[in-house]
Formats: structure tokens, C-alpha cells, sequence
């Protein structure tokens, strides 16, 4: 039989040997180094610097907006997706070329955007009558813009992969269209939803650029937990710097981790 | 592998220029006017003998050090804080007696903290004790990330040292909590007070002040210099590490010296900074307003002490943001 190449065992052992390589260049030796650099600390500096009260307070707001905004865009996301997928409309490739917008824009310039129109002197602002910058209601929504595209563009392919049959075979054998959506099209979009859910939650807690222009940056209130290690940095205090970092570090390998629980879970069902 | 190596020699002799020297002048955030046309001014005055290349970098201060720290190479540095430069010589890139090394404890020209209010002065803000009222905002960048911001805290905490030792760190704190934005630069505070509008009264550099005067055209600021502010810095010196390396010890030398001379002064006053030369400060200054001055050294004995008492982790600066 005429395998394809890459299926030749010399070949494959190549393929995989750089793939390794390459992933242990790019992330492995990075995230492994700040393991190392905060390793400097005795355990009781390392606990003093990562987990006194105001790490804590930016843990817990960097925690929290991330979180809501994974809410509303997995929510919105998924009214996105479908009304992409499933329906014709006028400007519907316009629509669908700016959900990647928010990632291929430079982070502080969607900051400073948001912090200008959300103000008290803003458009928005004006509009609303108060001022949304610099509270923590901003930082959700500047975490919703930039996280936008995960849960979109992880729904839409499986979206588009779905055999319509399945939606029809339910019809047709009297489940009504609420029940339709609900126990055929919802756990079939499932899996792509919780990944699409859980990078934005991911891609929140680390998101540094945009925030620090329409937080305010207030310690114990609106301080995000990368603005920390930034701080360090600024001091020099690298060992510090990276024992935050750390944390957020495992924080989101958690989630990851979570992740692929998760999926095998739904699979298996 | 011979191929691949010979012709990055190539490439790289193709972006050097024989005969030409080119040096990396790495500062903080705005200098970037003065220091490109100071260096417009000097190639110009050294085109006779040599053709000189001066490439500039900006960004925030204790960043750039950072850079220098972790490999960049910088022939020259002029930087808005001595600790920056602190920090590079303890690690030997810079020679430990650096401050000596160039006139005026190498300071080529210095600047000072003042206020910016908005037309009319509304809220008759005329000294720091006006900062700490109940109903006043006040815009400065985070002295934990900004240069500039740790500037404004000292030249506060200098005044309130001056009046009376015992409130000092209560009045501080009380300005502080007039403080709705910790923005991360000086160049961020700028434009939330006057993009954004927000806040009575902005600390800021003053030649920052000057420029923001003359860019604004939809609205009106005036500039408020309090009774007492500091003499801030700006420093410079060679690095040793690279000069050597690349045999610009000379050049870089005489580029640094160039900015003691006449027309350097001028460019300088010009820009906004205040020129350490007598002459050319006399000529400017209906600009810069003769006021009390203070030195770091003065107040705070020294700026390892300062970094020890006020700035670094739990000590006075977190107490105050608390």
C-alpha cells in the first residue's frame, strides 16, 4: 500500500521531534524561567509579596471582571455565531470580518478608546449621564471587547459543520423548536461553548494593555493583578514580579487543565 | 552553515557604513524633541572631522534601565532618575563614580514639578497645602510606575517635610486621597486631565506644562508654581560596557559633553528644560520662573534613602496609597 510520506517512520519521528522543540523554545523554557526566577524567594517572602491583602484585592478583580466578561460574550457570543451561520443578511461579511478586530488592534489603543468614551466627558458618557472609566464595571468591558472573538470563532465552525438532519429528525419527531434548541443544538454546541467561554476567562486575567487606561489603577479597587508585576518590574524586583506572575500563571494553567477535563467529560457523554 | 553565516556578515556590513560612528543615546519618555535636535545639532557640528550617527530610544525611565540591564546596547544614557542609573552602574555596565564624571553632577540641564490648573484657576489652587482640601482631584501618575509620579511625591512630601515634620506623611496622604486616577505614565496623566477632563489641578514636569500650554487649543490651562518645589534631575552618563566594546569611548565622551556647550543650552532652554548655563538661563527667564528649589540630597539625605524609606515594598509610599 502507498501510505503518504509523512507516514514513513523516519519522517514522523522528525516531524514530532521539532514540533517538541519548537514548543519547548517558544513556551516551555519562558514559563519555566519565571518558576525559577521566583524560586529565588524564601517561602515566606514568596507568600508576603503574592498573597497580601492588595495581590489579593487585584486577584479578586482581575478574577471577578474576567469572569462576567466570559459571561457576556459566551452569551452574546452565541447569539453572534448563530445569527452569522444561519442567517443572510446585508453586511454580514463586514460583520463577520470585525468580530478579529479586537485581537489584531493594539491593546492600548483600545484602552485609551474606551477610556475617552466612557468618561464624564465622553460620547458615552455624556449619553449615560455618569461616568463609567475608572470603576470596575470599565474593566469588564474593555475585557468584553477584547475577548470578544474566542467564543465566536470557537461556536461558528461547529455551527457550520451541523447537520441540519438533526434539527429535522427532532422536528419531526415532536419536540418542539424550544426543545429542539435546548436538547439537540445546545449540547451538540456544548463543547466548542465551554472552550470558546473559558479562553475568554483566560485571555481576561491576563490582559494588561487595554485596562491600565480606563481603570484608573487605584490600589484596593480597580488595581488589575498584571499592573502588579508590572510594578515590580519598575522596581527591579524581578524574583517579586515573577512570584505574582506565578500565580496568575497557575491560575490559568488551572483553567486549561479544566478545560480538557471538561471536554474528555462531554465527549464520553 | 558557512553560506548562511557569511551573508548575515554581509547584511550586517550593508547597514555599516565605513567610517561612520553611530551611538545609542537611551533616555526617558519626552525628551524626544530635545534629544533629536540636539543630535541634528551635533552631527552638524561634528561633520567636518566625522560622521557622526546618533540613534535615540524613549520610554519610561526605570523601563529603559531595565533594557540596558538586560543586554541593550546603549553607548550613552540620560535617564530621568539617578537610581536608574544606579542600578546600571551597580551591575558595571557604568563606572561607579559616574556623577563625577561630567559637570554638574551630571546634570546638563534640570526641571522642576509644577501645577497645571484650568483656566481662571476656578478651585484658587496656588500651593501643595491647597492639594489636600476636601474638594479638590488631583492628577499624578502612580510613583510606582511613573518617574515622573515618584517626582511629584517627593517634591510633595519635601514641602510638607519643610512645614511641619509630624503632619507631613498625614498631609501627603490626605493629597493622595484627592487622587481618582493612578494613571501608569505622566504622559497618561496628562491626557486625563486634558483629554479627558478629569481633575482641578495636574502635577506635572514643567516643561510637560509649557508644551501642554502650547498644544491646547480648544481649551485654556494656567501654570501654578508653588511656594517650594524639587530640582529634578535628569542625569546622564557613558556606558562603560558598550564603549568599550565598541570603541566609541570617545565619541560618546564628546557627544555628552556637547550638551554643556552654548548651543546645546539654547536647545535645551528652548525645549522646555531648564538650562544649568547662566547666561542662557538668564536670557530665558521670564519662562522659567525663578522658585525655591530643593535638591533630593537636602531633604532626604540620599536617594538609596529614599528608595529604602519611602518607595520601596511597605514602607511609606504603600502607607500613604493604603
Amino acid at each position: 500500500m502507498n501510505s503518504p510520506i509523512y507516514y514513513s517512520k523516519k519522517i514522523k519521528f522528525f516531524i514530532i521531534f521539532y514540533t517538541i522543540v519548537y514548543l519547548v523554545i517558544i513556551v516551555i523554557i519562558p514559563l519555566s524561567s519565571i518558576f525559577f526566577k521566583s524560586s529565588e524567594l524564601n517561602l515566606e517572602k514568596f507568600f508576603s509579596i503574592a498573597f497580601n491583602l492588595r495581590s489579593l484585592y487585584a486577584y479578586k478583580l482581575s478574577f471577578l471582571s474576567s469572569l462576567f466578561s466570559a459571561f457576556i460574550n459566551s452569551i452574546f457570543g452565541l447569539i453572534t455565531a448563530w445569527v452569522l451561520v444561519r442567517y443572510d443578511f446585508l453586511g454580514k461579511k463586514f460583520f463577520d470580518t470585525i468580530i478579529d478586530f479586537p485581537i489584531a488592534l493594539p491593546t492600548a489603543v483600545a484602552g485609551l478608546t474606551f477610556g475617552n468614551l466612557y468618561s464624564k466627558e465622553g460620547e458615552m458618557g455624556k449619553l449615560l449621564g455618569f461616568q463609567i472609566s475608572y470603576t470596575p464595571i470599565a474593566v469588564v468591558i474593555v475585557l468584553t471587547f477584547v475577548s470578544l472573538p474566542f467564543v465566536v470563532r470557537s461556536i461558528q465552525p461547529v455551527l457550520e459543520d451541523m447537520d441540519l438532519e438533526l434539527e429535522q429528525a427532532a422536528a419531526s419527531l415532536g419536540a418542539n423548536p424550544i426543545q429542539t434548541f435546548f436538547y439537540v443544538t445546545l449540547p451538540y454546541l456544548f463543547p466548542a461553548w465551554l472552550t470558546g467561554f473559558i479562553l475568554s476567562f483566560a485571555r481576561g486575567i491576563g490582559e494588561y494593555g487595554s485596562v491600565i487606561f480606563v481603570s484608573g489603577n487605584i490600589p484596593y479597587f480597580t488595581e488589575i493583578s498584571p499592573l502588579l508585576v508590572v510594578m515590580r518590574l519598575e522596581q527591579f524586583d524581578y524574583a517579586g514580579a515573577s512570584a505574582i506572575a506565578l500565580v496568575l500563571l497557575t491560575f490559568s494553567f488551572c483553567l486549561l487543565v479544566l478545560l480538557n477535563i471538561l471536554e474528555n467529560w462531554t465527549k464520553i457523554k | 552553515m558557512r553560506l548562511f553565516f557569511s551573508s548575515f556578515l554581509l547584511l550586517i556590513g550593508c547597514f555599516h557604513k565605513e567610517d561612520e560612528i553611530v551611538l545609542l543615546n537611551v533616555s526617558y519618555d519626552p525628551t524626544r524633541e530635545l534629544y533629536s535636535q540636539i543630535n541634528q545639532s551635533y552631527q552638524k557640528f561634528r561633520s567636518s572631522q566625522k560622521k557622526v550617527r546618533i540613534l535615540q530610544s524613549h520610554g519610561g525611565s526605570s523601563k529603559q534601565a531595565g533594557y540596558i540591564l538586560a543586554g541593550l546596547r546603549a553607548d550613552v544614557v540620560s535617564l530621568a532618575m539617578q537610581t536608574d542609573i544606579d542600578k546600571i552602574a551597580q551591575k558595571g555596565f557604568i563606572e561607579k563614580n559616574w556623577r563625577e564624571k561630567k559637570p554638574n553632577q551630571s546634570t546638563p540641564f534640570y526641571s522642576t514639578v509644577v501645577f497645571l490648573v484650568r483656566e481662571t484657576n476656578p478651585k484658587k489652587i496656588f500651593d501643595w497645602k491647597d492639594l489636600t482640601q476636601p474638594n479638590i482631584q488631583v492628577i499624578t501618575p502612580s510613583p510606582k510606575t511613573s518617574g515622573g509620579g515618584k517626582w511629584n511625591f517627593l517634591a510633595a512630601y519635601g514641602y510638607f517635610l519643610n512645614q511641619d515634620s509630624r503632619t507631613a506623611i498625614q498631609q501627603v496622604k490626605k493629597l493622595y486621597e484627592n487622587v481618582p486616577i493612578l494613571d501608569t505614565s505622566s504622559r497618561s496623566s496628562a491626557s486625563t486631565f486634558i483629554q479627558r477632563k478629569i481633575g482641578d489641578v495636574l502635577i506635572i514636569w514643567e516643561n510637560e506644562a509649557l508644551l501642554a500650554l502650547k498644544e491646547s487649543k480648544d481649551q485654556k490651562f494656567e501654570i501654578i508654581y508653588p511656594s517650594m518645589s524639587i530640582y529634578a534631575q535628569p542625569m546622564i552618563a557613558v556606558v562603560n560596557r558598550t564603549v568599550k566594546l565598541k570603541n566609541t569611548e570617545e565619541e560618546a565622551n564628546m557627544y555628552l559633553d556637547y550638551l554643556y556647550t552654548k548651543e546645546a543650552q539654547e536647545i535645551i532652554a528652548q525645549n522646555g528644560y531648564r538650562p544649568i548655563d547662566k547666561e542662557i538661563y538668564e536670557k530665558y527667564k521670564n519662562i522659567y520662573k525663578e522658585i525655591n528649589l530643593f535638591k533630593v540630597e537636602e531633604v532626604f539625605k540620599s536617594w538609596e534613602e529614599v528608595n529604602k524609606k519611602i518607595f520601596s515594598d511597605g514602607n511609606l509610599l504603600d502607607e500613604v496609597l493604603k
